[in-house]
């Protein structure tokens, strides 16, 4: 039997590559605390061009009885275009981010990214505030250089656990934010108290638009308030990835839509989403 | 020039490598060319809307991995209107993979998906039919037979019958597919199994049982496959656990005509281009001119030997 004939080819060229797959250098590899660890890798021309929120797919080596299958989603926490480096913060849990952790200098590591969506600013100038947590706060570092540069003042909120592990404030200074860290074991990171903040930072000019990754409670307190403020405001969101790019489905999460619940793919229409479509998990 | 052409169930394929249903789409065209595949295979489509099922939807094992994606289907409509004109720049055929949970629904998709773009019709019969307790059609020669003659009526494009691992007569519904009318097999979907997170004691799929693939199942559907060719008559396409083309040749070799790559693309996206270089490399280096020739080139001892396991298992 003889199919139908499928269509000719079109003339016009199709997209080029977006992202791609490639063996970058490492530069260094060092631990930051107890619990993390930065690796500086060398990449090739363009993916530097990378925007703060968007993320790679990295292909962890195996190690003995470690073997990870999947890649592992990590955020662009440092880019350098001038010096053709990114960075990446992680936090060393299961098998795949132990690998990670034992690799050296000079060792190749296999990336692929660019990917998703990164954060967008507003267009009218506004100070923005940035709300982060744990791993949270490697996904919002990059947007302090960028948005300084588009003429944005900076507010950054910083919370943990306890005032050592505030990670990367010295980073957040240096690219122009002004720095307010709130830990648990000195009491000031519940969320009234954070919401607290957001206000007093609105009624001093400094809150035109808020940003917020890492963590669900940070999450809904910064939706309580831009829904009072009517503030313009972006979630990163996390979900367990496969393919990185759209095509399994398996990243899912729920957002609200008018008066519907919708699945998006965290991977492809984010990670990064408008704040009050998230759903908290 | 080695001629990686094939004729592959009433389709003639550039070359025999092509992705498995629901681990490809058009998003992978910013990211590999597209155009150098033997085909498309789009995730499978159900007549309706479904959200599919609770995350987590995978989760890792040694070699592999587990799924419980569910087929979240924006239904045939929005998919003839919106995902079949995204491959109409592309001259490389195009095969739609159905699924529906009664022989007749299955039917009516068929008949709903054979429109001008569109080159074959992968039935998806691995899924559940509610009019056999839920029993994945394939499962038995007897409902595989039955939805394939209906599947036959309801369309003059090429069938391709996707076939579960997961029954214990992989030859018998094999022949049943043939019998009923497809063009060829796709041998084989993902085999039921499941994990456990021992910190919690939860199942590491949200809806606990799931579909394993990757390297880890590639020998046992490698025998499939090998069952499957000597069984019927119709090409078998070997679909489980290719990551590279050392991997695709053993399919070929033992008798398929053309392959699927389905989760080797989640670890290197480019896998399927990798796969087709080495495929070329292979032949130009063994002095083979047509891919087609290698096909079920599997030596002679090989299929007597075999004769004494069929007669056990
Ligand atoms: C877009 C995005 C950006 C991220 N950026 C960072 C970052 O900059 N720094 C950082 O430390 N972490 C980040 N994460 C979380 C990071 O991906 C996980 O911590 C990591 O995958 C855990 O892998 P593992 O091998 O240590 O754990 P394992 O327990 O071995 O992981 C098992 C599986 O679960 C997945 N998984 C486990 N935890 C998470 C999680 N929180 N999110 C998504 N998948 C998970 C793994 O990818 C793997 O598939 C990000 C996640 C996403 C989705
Ligand atoms: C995430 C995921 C989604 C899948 N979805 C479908 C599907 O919609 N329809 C289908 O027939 N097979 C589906 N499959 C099965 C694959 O097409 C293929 O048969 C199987 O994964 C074995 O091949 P592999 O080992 O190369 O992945 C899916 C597999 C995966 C991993
Ligand atoms: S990880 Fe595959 S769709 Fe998001």
């Amino acid at each position: 039997m003889q199919a139908t004939p499928h269509p000719l080819p079109s003339p016009t060229p199709l997209a080029p590559p977006r992202a791609g797959e490639f063996d970058a250098r490492i530069v260094s590899n060092e631990p930051v605390n107890a619990e993390y660890r930065l690796m500086t890798v060398e990449v090739p021309d363009g993916a530097a061009e990378a925007r703060p929120g968007q993320f790679f797919q990295i292909l962890c080596p195996h190690s003995g009885a470690l073997q990870p299958f999947f890649r592992r989603p990590m955020s662009i926490y440092r880019i350098d275009p001038a010096a053709g480096q990114l960075s990446f913060l992680y936090k060393v849990t299961g098998t795949g981010t132990r690998t990670m952790a034992e690799l050296e200098p000079d060792a190749t590591i296999n990336l692929f990214g660019p990917l998703g969506n990164g954060f967008t600013l507003p267009e009218d100038g506004a100070p923005i505030v940035l709300l982060g947590r744990g791993v949270g706060l490697a996904t919002m570092a990059p947007l302090v250089p960028f948005a300084r540069k588009a003429g944005h003042a900076v507010t950054a909120i910083l919370s943990a656990r306890t005032p050592e592990l505030v990670m990367s404030e010295a980073e957040f200074v240096d690219a122009g934010a002004n720095v307010l860290a709130v830990t648990d074991s000195q009491g000031t990171s519940a969320v009234e108290n954070v919401e607290d903040m957001l206000h007093g930072l609105h009624a001093e000019g400094r809150l035109g638009a808020l940003y917020v990754c890492g963590s669900n409670r940070l999450m809904l307190a910064a939706q309580r308030v831009a829904r009072r403020l009517g503030l313009f405001g972006e979630a990163a969101l996390e979900q367990q990835m496969a393919c990185g790019v759209g095509m399994c489905f398996c990243c899912v999460r729920p957002f609200r839509q008018g008066d519907e619940i919708v699945h998006r793919r965290v991977c492809s229409e984010g990670p990064v989403f408008p704040l009050l479509e998230a759903l908290e998990w | 020039m080695v001629d990686l052409s094939v004729d592959c169930g009433g389709i003639r394929l550039a070359n025999p490598v092509m992705p498995a249903s629901g681990t490809f789409a058009s998003e992978l065209a910013d990211i590999i060319e597209l155009q150098r595949l033997g085909a498309f295979v789009t995730k499978t489509v159900t007549p309706g809307k479904r959200q599919g099922n609770p995350t987590p939807r995978v989760s890792e094992v040694p070699g592999g991995m587990l799924n419980s994606i569910g087929i979240p289907s924006k239904g045939v409509d929005a998919f003839i209107d919106e995902t079949i004109p995204l491959y109409a720049d592309y001259d490389v055929p195009l095969v739609v993979s159905i699924s529906a949970d009664t022989p007749d629904g299955f039917a009516d998709i068929c008949r709903r998906v054979s429109v001008p773009g569109v080159a074959a019709v992968e039935v998806n019969i691995s899924c559940p039919n509610i009019e056999d307790d839920g029993r994945a059609f394939a499962m038995r020669p007897e409902t595989t037979l039955a939805v394939m003659r209906k599947l036959r009526q309801a369309t003059d494009l090429p069938l391709w019958a996707k076939l579960t691992p997961n029954t214990g007569e992989i030859p018998a519904v094999a022949q049943a597919a043939e019998e009923g009318g497809a063009d060829a097999l796709v041998v084989a979907n993902t085999i039921l199994a499941m994990s456990v997170d021992i910190r919690t004691r939860r199942a590491s799929l949200g809806r606990v049982m799931g579909g394993l693939s990757g390297p880890a199942i590639k020998p046992i559907i490698l025998r499939m496959a090998y069952q499957c060719v000597r069984a019927v008559q119709i090409p078998v396409i070997g679909c489980g656990g290719i990551m590279t083309a050392a991997d695709a040749l053993e399919y070929l070799i033992v008798g398929c005509r053309a392959v699927q790559v389905g989760t080797a693309t989640f670890v290197h996206p480019g896998a399927m281009l990798t796969v087709i270089d080495g495929l070329e490399d292979y032949c130009r280096q063994n002095g083979i001119d047509r891919i087609a020739d290698l096909t079920g080139t599997l030596s002679a001892e090989a299929h007597d030997a075999s004769l004494e396991w069929e007669a056990i298992a």
